[in-house]
């Protein structure tokens, strides 16, 4: 069964307003990682408004895992393109956070802090971060912040993980480092993963499934499922398959901007 | 290492602006022989300060008790106030008019009221300092709550985080900066209520003891009296500030190192 499973789901931010997406179906398994793409201003990020049970839909529904969408989901991380850490914490503090709130570790924390504290810095270690755990957020680096960022996402466990252009202010050297350092993530502990991004390299590299969307009002236009082996490595992007895919959905996103 | 004249100057910039105007003031009563009884010279009130000094002691620590608990009232409400106004819309709407017409009106004028209600003496002179240094309070915390990033607060809520966390989480930290700016200013405010008060309608205080001095012509104990009060605000706002540099560190960076 699908994990993540939007039916029909239309949504529009004014009532009798414009629709911001309409008529979006899409299904994601268990552990899959996809990609929607499109142009700006297609509604990509209502889409994750959507599934984090920020927004509801005006018609439609959307599911998680088999139970429907009613206010914000507890089992999901999120990472958006600011890293919007909370600038009166260290970096430690920041990724933390989300124990602070979530159950069950948020009646555990009092009692488990030290063993909470060492599972975040496993974490911190793993992105890259170590040494950097007492730093505040304007001393790291845009990279640092965004990899700060993914821990606090993924520090709680979520069955989901949303990325909302995580990497799209990043320069272009240090989003390949974390589209790497992203995959393996997943592959070490896999979760689902929905990515938005503009970025079509970053899609082909990292998804399963890539879906290209409309703008006015968002809707889905194609598919492509990604088969290429992992794990994916910088060397495979200069590759042909890989070319032809992003050549694809190129064309795919050509065509939208013309009509 | 070189002794930095620069940096010395900078360093004790007040201090020196301070001595400079006391000699300004001194060369000046001498020079023109100003009559005491109209403006005194600073030696004259310094005599008069230490001839005086345990009624100016005895009603100075009148004046900062009451401005004390009036600052402290004024804290709690306009904490208290300002979560509610920059937390609920609704109560923004109904409040903000209200507050900035009360604000509006001078606080003298007020007293005689707070006197026929509550007798001259302590408590009018701890209401005035309470109602005209809560209002700063209030605004700063309901702007530091209003202005928070609707970016921070989605991170709270895709979460599940209820409001009262992210008020916890997110809010008042957010807004702490705000608060310790306000006190500052309230603390000032608040001497200036009390003394009101207390010239208006006390037995008791620095501006009871200006009140009286000047009636009988002693001028060197009003301006005694005026730089006590000075003394006290000066005291208190550093401490403030000094609170503010300390628990808001995050918002301040990079202004402290570049001012010396």
């Amino acid at each position: 069964m699908a994990f993540v499973k939007f039916e029909e789901v239309s949504l529009a931010y004014e009532e009798g307003g414009a629709l911001a997406i309409k008529d979006i179906s899409l299904s994601v398994q268990q552990n899959e990682f996809i990609a929607v793409v499109g142009p700006s201003g297609c509604g990509k990020s209502t889409l994750m408004k959507l599934v984090s049970g920020l927004s509801e839909p005006t018609s439609g529904y959307v599911y998680i895992d088999g139970r429907q969408i009613g206010g914000p989901q507890k089992c999901i991380g999120m990472a958006f393109q600011a890293s919007n850490l909370l600038p009166w914490r260290t970096t430690l503090e920041n990724v933390m956070l989300p124990l602070e709130i979530v159950q069950p570790y948020r009646s555990q924390l009092r009692r488990k802090r030290k063993e909470f504290e060492a599972m975040a810095m496993e974490l911190i270690e793993r992105v890259g971060l170590k040494g950097w755990e007492h730093k505040y957020p304007w001393e790291l680096s845009g990279g640092m912040q965004q990899r700060a960022s993914i821990c606090r996402a993924l520090i709680h466990k979520p069955q989901l993980l949303m990325l909302d252009e995580p990497f799209g202010a990043l320069d272009a050297f240090t989003r390949e480092e974390l589209w790497c350092m992203l995959q393996d993530l997943w592959q070490e502990q896999p979760f689902t993963v929905i990515l938005v991004t503009h970025d079509l390299r970053e899609a082909v590299f990292l998804a399963d499934t890539v879906y290209v969307m409309s703008k006015g009002p968002g809707q889905i236009l194609v598919k492509r499922d990604i088969a290429i082996e992992r794990p994916r490595t910088l060397a495979v992007t200069y590759s042909e398959p890989f070319a032809a895919q992003v050549h694809v959905l190129r064309e795919h996103i050509g065509s939208i901007r013309k009509s | 290492m070189a002794f930095n004249r620069r940096k010395f100057m900078i360093k004790n910039a007040s201090w020196m602006l301070i001595l400079l105007l006391l000699l300004i003031w001194e060369i000046i009563c001498v020079g023109f022989k100003v009559p005491e009884y109209l403006f005194p010279a600073p030696s004259a009130v310094w005599s008069a300060g230490i001839a005086r000094w345990e009624p100016i002691m005895m009603h100075a620590w009148q004046t900062f008790f009451t401005t004390l608990v009036g600052f402290a009232i004024a804290v709690v409400v306009g904490l208290v106030l300002g979560v509610a106004v920059g937390t609920y819309p609704i109560v923004y709407k109904a409040l903000y008019p209200l507050l900035v017409g009360f604000n509006s009106i001078p606080k003298v004028a007020f007293v005689p009221v707070l006197v026929v209600w509550f007798g001259i003496g302590t408590v009018p002179a701890i209401l005035t300092a309470f109602l005209i240094s809560f209002f700063p309070v209030l605004v700063n915390v309901a702007t530091g709550l209003a202005t928070l990033e609707p970016e921070l607060e989605d991170v709270l809520r895709s979460l599940g985080a209820s409001k009262l966390d992210i008020l916890r989480k997110v809010g008042l930290p957010r807004a702490l900066p705000y608060f310790f700016a306000s006190l500052k200013v309230a603390i000032t405010l608040a001497f200036v209520g009390s003394v009101i008060s207390e010239t208006v309608a006390s037995n008791m205080g620095i501006g009871y003891l200006m009140m009286a001095a000047s009636s009988s012509m002693d001028m060197a104990l009003v301006f005694a009296g005026l730089i006590v009060i000075g003394v006290m605000g000066v005291v208190m706002y550093e401490l403030f500030a000094w609170m503010e540099k300390r628990f808001t560190r995050w918002a301040n960076r990079g202004v402290n190192a570049t001012a010396v």
